[in-house]
């Protein structure tokens, strides 16, 4: 009873500033961050049964971020983020069973299993990685822009970068050069409040991330990353900055991610209290859920999405686990383009 | 007295320089700061400026004088008083830049015979570089140029003259000195779609790069299944200069050559600076182009054809011979190329391999070479430890081992970090006299 309590309350707060959604447009945005939900939870399990190895990070409460934001661009943009990476390349319209197929390491993942889950790319769906080393995206994100405005293209480049990120130098040079030349970029700051296991209080001095761009002149807003509408507003007035010759953005979305760093972190450095009070009043899923319902969609209709997504995620698992290893022939492919 | 002006240094490689103007007259009086003439480097036009007051006296060189040497007395800055007894003096002979033993100003490289060169001119490898950049620019509008000073500046080395008047800003960008951020976008650019070519203004300052060199360009073809080729130089300068010490001298090319997914090219020669340069810029992958500061101003027959190009991965037999394989790259070509001429002396023949290329290596040609001469000699600037000519070793022992009548010897920079004073840095660099030392050693002649 208490849990539906806040959840109306949650809901009671954000009506006022999504009164410009469409029933249909939520809907969508609620099935993709439910896709990534369950897809994420599946992957947890599967990498728990030891069919995924390595690193695996999950994006488990930050779903809104990607959505709202992907719901805020327009095709020919590109993409590029952290090895967080899961929940960008679904909301980029890749197919659950590559990236599925990937974290297990088959042939039918997106890397034809040799990237793993923090290096993915889809050249058909302007995504760029999936990279491993904290803040390398940010230059190849800027370059991206810079390569949008050398063609002359009206695209920008949408550069995400977890709360750790901000604090590397090479951030700074991507600031300075993305301001200098007006590249058209938007720098999506996910502030999920932990680098690892370190607050972003202990690791980052000054004020808000957002205003990390302002030494170079670059605009920066902090938006309610758990709210997706507000996530896709943010991202539309970002875009259009960026997109209209007048240089780079920060957004910084305020977020939270439930599952540990990488599946190996047992998450100590926060209270479970903390976890669940984030869960119970800020889920950006249940928060959707709620509108949808209040807008009129009846709860076997989300029944049935939910059931529809279910499936989604049971065939992309299974995919993962009967295409087979890449063929030991694959070692030594790709190394270099062979012209 | 009458103080000496002499021609000044006015970087750490100059040997020579020419006067370009004289900007006062004998008699006029100066003070420190007054620009008395413009002095033109092989990278830049510089004025030279009084620092003490007085009349400046008799002209000793005048204006037009190419290749005058560094320290040579130029004018004279009369103290007053001094007028007539310094006019008086007679005028020394001017002595011209003794061109150095080693770099004489035209090297004759024999004809290739994988390629008909065709039509040649006189250049310098700065020159063969810029029209390397220069033809692929205009043959390719995805590529461009950015680093540090490559444009309004016209290149710290003058490597990009004139490519921003070519080209434009939008083709020739100045960077901030960022080299981790401009690696990074140079490598965003490739992603998407274009071809950069990212010049450090030395290699050395590339190693805060090195990340996105190595981990995003060269790693991200493989790690995406084959999806994301990156198309990008990196190029400069690498290895000593001159008197520049430890930070500012480290040979890189046993680090690159290390790494899958990358192609490393070292050129010694300007048709190969030219032609490989091309073949770089028009590849699918990224390719560290390895230049030397020394070898910019050295001249070579290079051919004008823009459609010339050295294939990377090939190495070449600059000089044939019976007794000794010297392998060599980069500079070390010419080094080795003095060191054969006082084995002949010896009547040791040494063939003299440039190995151009150090990734992919081409060791079918040092494989070939060892079976004609049974013996070789590695000459490499860079340290000894895992670097190229560890691998040549490990790699004729594999291919060639039972064709080598001596183990292989290897020639390589000393194994410290690069001494400032100038007796001390020449120790710490190989020099002719030492690979033939090796030659010898290896032909059991010492």
């Amino acid at each position: 009873m208490a849990r539906s309590a806040t959840r109306t309350a949650g809901r009671a707060t954000r009506t006022r500033r999504t009164a410009r959604v469409s029933r249909e447009e939520l809907l969508e945005l609620y099935r993709m961050m439910l896709l990534i939900r369950r897809f994420e939870e599946k992957a947890g399990q599967m990498y728990g049964m030891g069919l995924i190895g390595g690193f695996c990070h999950l994006y488990i409460g930050q779903e809104a971020v990607v959505v709202g934001m992907q719901a805020a661009v327009e095709e020919g943009s590109s993409v590029v983020t952290s090895y967080r990476d899961h929940g960008h390349m679904l909301a980029c319209g890749m197919e659950p069973r590559g990236v599925m197929a990937e974290l297990t390491g088959r042939v039918g993942g997106y890397s034809r299993g040799k990237g793993g889950s923090m290096h993915m790319f889809s050249r058909e769906k302007n995504f760029f990685g999936g990279h491993g080393i904290v803040a390398a995206q940010v230059p190849i994100g800027t370059g991206l822009a810079f390569a949008h405005k050398y063609r002359g293209e009206s695209s920008v480049s949408l550069t995400y970068l977890g709360d750790g990120a901000v604090n590397q130098g090479q951030v700074y040079e991507s600031f300075n050069m993305a301001a200098l030349w007006q590249l058209p970029c938007v720098y999506i700051i996910e502030n999920n409040k932990y680098g690892m296991g370190t607050s972003v209080n202990r690791a980052a001095a000054g004020g808000a991330l957002a205003e990390r761009g302002a030494a170079y002149g670059i605009p920066g807003t902090e938006v309610d990353g758990m709210d997706v509408i507000a996530v896709r507003d943010a991202g539309r007035k970002a875009i259009a900055h960026a997109s209209s010759g007048k240089g780079p953005f920060i957004l910084e979305l305020k977020t939270y991610r439930y599952r540990g760093h990488s599946m190996s972190d047992p998450a100590k450095y926060r209270t479970k209290d903390e976890v669940q009070k984030m869960r119970q009043e800020h889920d950006p899923i249940d928060n959707a859920r709620q509108r949808l319902a209040t807008a009129g969609v009846s709860d076997d209709d989300l029944k049935a999405i939910d059931r529809d997504i279910r499936a989604v995620v049971t065939d992309a698992a299974d995919f993962a686990q009967s295409s087979p290893e890449p063929d030991p022939s694959e070692l030594f492919t790709d190394i270099l383009v062979q012209d | 007295m009458a103080t000496q002006i002499l021609m000044p240094a006015l970087s750490p490689t100059m040997t020579e320089g020419t006067i370009v103007a004289w900007h006062r007259q004998p008699g006029d009086q100066v003070i420190p700061g007054d620009v008395i003439a413009e002095i033109e480097t092989d990278k830049a036009t510089m004025e030279l400026e009084a620092v003490d007051e007085g009349v400046l006296g008799r002209i000793l060189v005048p204006a037009g004088s190419e290749n005058i040497a560094v320290n040579t007395p130029i004018c004279l800055l009369l103290a007053e008083g001094e007028e007539e007894i310094a006019l008086e003096q007679p005028l020394p002979p001017v002595p011209k830049a003794v061109t150095p033993a080693r770099p004489a100003p035209t090297i004759a490289v024999p004809v290739d015979a994988e390629r008909e060169p065709g039509e040649t001119r006189l250049q310098t490898v700065r020159e063969a570089l810029r029209d390397a950049m220069a033809e692929e620019m205009f043959a390719d509008e995805r590529v461009f140029v950015m680093g540090e000073e490559v444009a309004e500046y016209q290149g710290a080395y003058k490597v990009t003259q004139g490519l921003l008047q070519q080209f434009g800003d939008r083709r020739v960008i100045d960077t901030p000195i960022t080299e981790h951020g401009f690696a990074g976008l140079g490598v965003g650019a490739a992603f998407g779609g274009l071809r950069p070519v990212v010049e450090f203004m030395t290699f050395n300052f590339a190693m805060q790069a090195m990340d996105h060199i190595i981990n995003s360009a060269a790693k991200t073809l493989y790690m995406s299944g084959g999806q994301m080729g990156c198309p990008i130089v990196f190029r400069g300068p690498n290895g000593a200069a001159a008197r520049v010490a430890a930070q500012h001298s480290q040979d890189y090319s046993s680090w690159y050559a290390h790494c899958p997914g990358l192609k490393v090219v070292a050129p010694w020669s300007g048709a190969d600076a030219k032609g490989l340069l091309k073949s770089a810029i028009r590849d699918p992958n990224p390719v560290i182009v390895l230049e030397n500061e020394v070898l910019y101003g050295r001249s070579f027959e290079v051919p004008v054809d823009p459609g010339f190009v050295v294939p990377i991965g090939k190495a070449r037999v600059v000089r044939p011979g019976a007794d000794v394989t010297i392998t060599a790259f980069s500079i070390m070509v010419g080094k080795a190329l003095e060191a054969a001429d006082l084995l002949a002396a010896d009547n040791i023949e040494a063939e003299v391999v440039d190995l151009r290329t150090l990734r992919p290596l081409d060791i079918d040609t040092v494989v070939a070479s060892v079976r004609r001469t049974n013996r070789i000699v590695s000459v490499e600037e860079g340290w000894p430890a895992c670097g190229i000519g560890a691998e040549l070793a490990a790699r004729v022992m594999e291919e060639a081992f039972d064709w080598l009548d001596a183990p292989l010897k290897r020639v390589t920079g000393a194994d410290v970090p690069m001494p400032y004073a100038a007796n001390l840095e020449q120790l710490a660099l190989p020099g002719a006299e030492d690979i033939a030392a090796a030659a010898r050693e290896v032909c059991y002649r010492s």
